[in-house]
């Protein structure tokens, strides 16, 4: 077990810098997980991390050592590859054992190891087949017992999951949260679903155009986040972005999202945006649970209004309806299913500013 | 686990440096690894084909018996005689209708096999294919043999039909056509399983549409299947092209260039005269009139693998 | 239009693509059927014919009966070569020849290609196809100039190549390395990347990368390769008709033409049955690993 830290970690190819100084300290059995969209640099640094890329500047130091330098098989990492990776000419039992087996491990070591891996990721049964004979989610069970059975310092996972079907995804993010419980080596997990970041790890990293937006626990990211990216990438159905306005009546902080729409602050909210000025361009940042049918009796903060609805999605659970405030785009909300929502049909809705954002809509930081 | 050898604190300064100068050797090291591993090959190469190939050139300077550097002489020679000329123009008529029949047979025996279901394929596929599996030169001499003069199994057969013997060897346009069709014979196979594997490539769906289209079998094959095979077939046209106008095994066994010399292909000639009549240099003269043809064709087929490399 | 389609929408799709009751289609599976058959007769009749003859004795050749059929079929012509010193001379040398061809090729096809497929070095691109045209400088320019080299090397050294059957070890490999190469190229190329990196993270080096997970990987390329090889090498005529004369020297394509062709009496039962003896090898190969066989042959030109 180790912890890894990077410093000031550029790579840059020909012209183009796919990752622009990234700080990071990830501590000993943490579980990280580096998410963003396409391009912005996470399995790029995963794979400085693993010494499969070259660092262009900067350090990267496993267990306080720097490894710039070092091959990746002198590392002690493990690493589970998006296609698994797994040597097609070889069993199971074999694949997992390749690494052990090319240090000259004793042969009861590395039985020892195979069927405690194999126990814990219930493949026992599998270890004499071949990859070709295995399901998707066998085949990302047995990477992953490779990488158990090295018993490393690191774990890196380079999205693991995206090949899996849906239901498949949830089973094996389950095991893979298990086996951290159990094995408690530290992880670098990449991935770009959210959900996959928000379940599965100790501290999330949002990455975006190569830099690191914001490092935090899920809960942190949730609800309070940094950025206007961060915002809008954790939490599905996305938060919703409404341009507004402050204004001040009567000694009174308002936001004022159109000519006819105002809503008083309330009084946490109204301190803390005391300095904002009142005709910077801002924007409101509501999540759609937050935006509710009205209560009979609404709590303080919590301001009714009306709206034509546009679509609705019954979900089951809840029923999803998006509707526009005079020319704003499509605004989402979560109702109750039993809240006789129909599309074309107004419903009185509450917004809860309790649980507002306000960002900056020059420089996309809440504020 | 492994221990690391690097002590944290010494990192900021050493760092840049040993950065740069163990990349420097890791590349090495990947570098003269791979060149190692390719070095036996380019060095046989090298000295048992390139060099040779450029050691002609000076050869074909030379007199007979090698001692003089005569210079074109070896090929002023050469266009003065009327054999030489035979040879160019047999060459090329060999080659070219050689290929051609080659290419179509292999295309139309390849759409019959890819008629036929799945599972019978093979077979057909088993059976077609033996011309080229024999080596050629046994072969050869099995048509030697069904070309004989007063044995022909062929002359044999036809003569049941009234057709009087045909003396397939001995009188040249008969030998010309022999010829050619032992090599057709023997090198429609490549084509067909060339072609073959091509056809498979080609989407159904792309038929289909084409048949709802209204185009009717014949269509079907102008509009849909030659464009998709266009680059197969270019490259096998034009590697064919150049192995038959190398050609030696059966020519020699045939005929070896009779009757008359009216068989004679550049490699058949250049042994005729260079091992046989013990004249290296002019023998090298007239293998070496091999080289533009081949170089062209060369040219074509890098140019079409490129091509294909950056459809793919 | 020139038929008429029955379109049966209850008919699957798919699996029985040729059992829909479409004249069109039955018509043409005949028309195929009649034209295979056809070619498969056009391909078949010489090796048949050999096999005709070789039971054949001299006698029923000369008897110019009918050529098609056997009637007293004697497998004299065969006890005759196989117990000949000299045709089993030949069998050996072409053996010999071809297996140290087929190891020396496959010793220096298979590092190169991995060289040149996996490991990105200074020129390896046009290496690559470099390799592949001078595949296409052809043995019938080469033989005349590697004739003389031979020689200046015998007189140097004193070491005699002309003449002898190892020389032909020593240029098989000119016409079996370069589309080995090209052919294990396509093979490894084909192996993801991901396998490589697996490999690096589990410690292997290079070399245990290369004999630990490509080679087995790509096993049927190297078995259609190696199958390349020895079949090229097996048949070749020129070479060594240039570069060995003395009958104990000779291989088998050589050996079997200028021996059994005596003078103007032509043995044609003895002459077949060699032939056939001749043939046999690659055809028995061909009847096992046909698919390899293939493989190697459309593999090189589509996967390159």
């Amino acid at each position: 077990m180790a912890d890894v830290t990077l410093r000031k970690v550029i790579k840059r190819y020909e012209d183009v810098e796919a990752v622009r100084g990234i700080d990071l300290d990830i501590a000993d059995h943490e579980f990280v997980v580096l998410v963003g969209p396409s391009g912005c640099g996470k399995s790029t640094t995963l794979r400085m991390i693993a010494g499969l890329e070259d660092i262009t500047d900067g350090d990267i130091m496993i267990g306080g050592d720097v490894v710039n330098d070092v091959p990746p098989k002198d590392r002690d990492i493990a690493m589970v590859f998006q296609n698994y990776a797994l040597y097609p000419h070889m069993t199971v039992a074999e694949n997992m054992s390749f690494g052990l087996r090319l240090k000259h491990y004793p042969k009861a070591e590395i039985k020892t190891r195979i069927d405690e891996a194999a126990r814990m990721l219930d493949i026992v049964e599998l270890v004499d087949r071949k990859p070709k004979q295995l399901s998707g989610g066998q085949r990302q069970r047995v990477a992953m017992g490779r990488a158990i059975v090295r018993n490393p310092k690191v774990f890196l996972f380079d999205e693991p999951l995206s090949n899996l079907d849906a239901k498949l995804r949830v089973q094996m993010r389950i095991e893979i949260k298990k086996v951290h419980q159990k094995v408690r080596t530290t992880t670098v997990y990449v991935t770009h679903d959210q959900v996959e970041a928000m379940t599965l790890a100790d501290r999330v990293v949002v990455m975006n155009k190569g830099r690191i937006e914001q490092i935090g626990t899920p809960n942190d990211l949730y609800h309070r986040p940094a950025t206007r990216f961060v915002a809008g990438f954790i939490g599905s159905p996305a938060m919703n972005f409404i341009p507004c306005r402050l204004e001040e009546v009567a000694g009174n902080l308002n936001i004022r999202l159109t000519d006819r729409i105002a809503f008083p602050l309330p009084p946490a909210r109204a301190a803390r945006y005391q300095n904002v000025a009142r005709d910077a361009k801002l924007l409101l940042g509501l999540r759609p649970e937050h935006l509710a049918e009205a209560k009979a009796h609404p709590e303080p903060g919590v301001e009714p209004f009306d709206a034509v609805l546009d679509v609705i999605e019954p979900m089951g659970m809840e029923t999803l309806v998006y509707f526009t405030l005079e020319g704003t785009q499509e605004i989402c909300g979560r109702v109750n299913p039993n809240a006789s929502a129909r599309a074309g049909s107004p419903l009185r809705l509450a917004v809860d500013l309790n649980n507002m954002h306000l960002l900056n809509e020059g420089t996309g930081a809440v504020i | 686990m492994v221990d690391v050898a690097f002590q944290p604190n010494r990192v900021a300064e050493a760092r840049s440096a040993r950065k740069r100068s163990s990349l420097r050797a890791a590349l090495k090291r990947k570098s003269t690894a791979a060149f190692l591993m390719t070095l036996p090959l380019i060095l046989l190469v090298g000295i048992l084909v390139l060099y040779p190939a450029f050691y002609s050139l000076h050869l074909a300077t030379l007199n007979k018996s090698m001692q003089r550097f005569v210079g074109f002489g070896n090929f002023e020679f050469l266009f003065k005689r009327d054999t030489f000329w035979l040879v160019v123009k047999q060459s090329c008529i060999f080659a070219l209708s050689a290929v051609f029949f080659k290419a179509l047979i292999g295309f139309v025996v390849a759409h019959f096999v890819h008629n036929v279901p799945a599972k019978g394929q093979r077979k057909w596929r088993g059976m077609l294919l033996v011309p080229w599996v024999i080596p050629p030169a046994m072969s050869t001499l099995a048509w030697l043999w069904l070309f004989d003069p007063s044995y022909s199994a062929f002359n044999y057969t036809l003569s049941f039909f009234g057709i009087g013997p045909i003396s397939w060897l001995g009188e040249p346009g008969w030998a010309r056509f022999s010829v050619i069709l032992v090599n057709v014979w023997f090198g429609a196979p490549f084509f067909m399983i060339m072609y073959l594997a091509s056809l498979k490539s080609v989407p159904d769906q792309l038929y289909e549409a084409a048949a709802i289209d209204g185009a009717n079998w014949w269509q079907r094959i102008w509009y849909v299947t030659l464009p998709m095979m266009r680059n197969i077939i270019a490259i096998t046209t034009l590697f064919s092209l150049i192995v038959t106008f190398a050609n030696f095994d059966i020519t020699r066994i045939l005929t070896a260039g009779g009757p008359l010399d009216h068989t004679h292909i550049f490699a058949t000639w250049a042994f005729r005269v260079g091992i046989e009549g013990s004249d290296l240099p002019l023998g090298a003269s007239v293998s070496l009139f091999m080289v533009p043809i081949l170089a062209i064709a060369a040219v074509f087929i890098l140019r079409d693998i490129n091509k294909r490399g950056n459809e793919a | 239009m020139a038929s008429t389609l029955v379109i049966d929408k209850a008919a699957p799709t798919r699996a029985v693509k040729y059992g829909s009751m479409s004249r069109d289609r039955t018509w043409a599976l005949r028309w195929s059927y009649f034209f295979l058959t056809l070619f498969a007769i056009f391909s078949l009749v010489p090796p048949l014919y050999m096999l005709i003859t070789s039971l054949k004795s001299s006698a029923e050749i000369s008897a110019a009966a009918n050529p098609w059929w056997v009637f007293s079929p004697t497998l004299a012509n065969y006890t005759a070569l196989l117990t000949s010193n000299q045709f089993l001379t030949f069998f050996r040398n072409s053996a010999l020849v071809s297996i140290l061809v087929v190891t020396i090729t496959m010793l220096i096809s298979v590092p190169a290609a991995f060289a040149l497929a996996r490991m990105r070095f200074w020129g390896s691109a046009t290496l690559a196809t470099g390799v592949f045209l001078t595949y296409l400088i052809p043995d019938s320019l080469l033989f005349l100039p590697l004739f003389k080299m031979f020689a200046v090397f015998g007189d140097y050294t004193g070491i005699q190549l002309i003449g002898k059957w190892y020389v032909l070890v020593i240029v098989y490999p000119t016409l079996t390395v370069p589309f080995c190469t090209w052919i294990m190229i396509g093979y490894f190329a084909s192996i993801p990347k991901e396998l490589d990196e697996a490999a690096i993270i589990d410690g292997a080096s290079w070399f245990q990368t290369l004999t630990r997970i490509f080679i087995p990987v790509a096993l049927p390329g190297l078995i259609a390769a190696t199958i390349f090889a020895f079949t090229v090498s097996w048949a070749q005529y020129l070479y060594p008709l240039v570069f060995t004369t003395s009958t104990d020297q000779l291989v088998l394509p050589v050996g079997i033409i200028t021996t059994l062709v005596k003078g103007d009496v032509f043995n044609w039962g003895q002459i077949m049955t060699g032939a056939l003896l001749g043939a046999a090898p690659p055809l028995i190969i061909y009847a096992f690993l046909m698919d390899y066989y293939i493989a190697g042959l459309t593999a090189g030109a589509t996967k390159g």
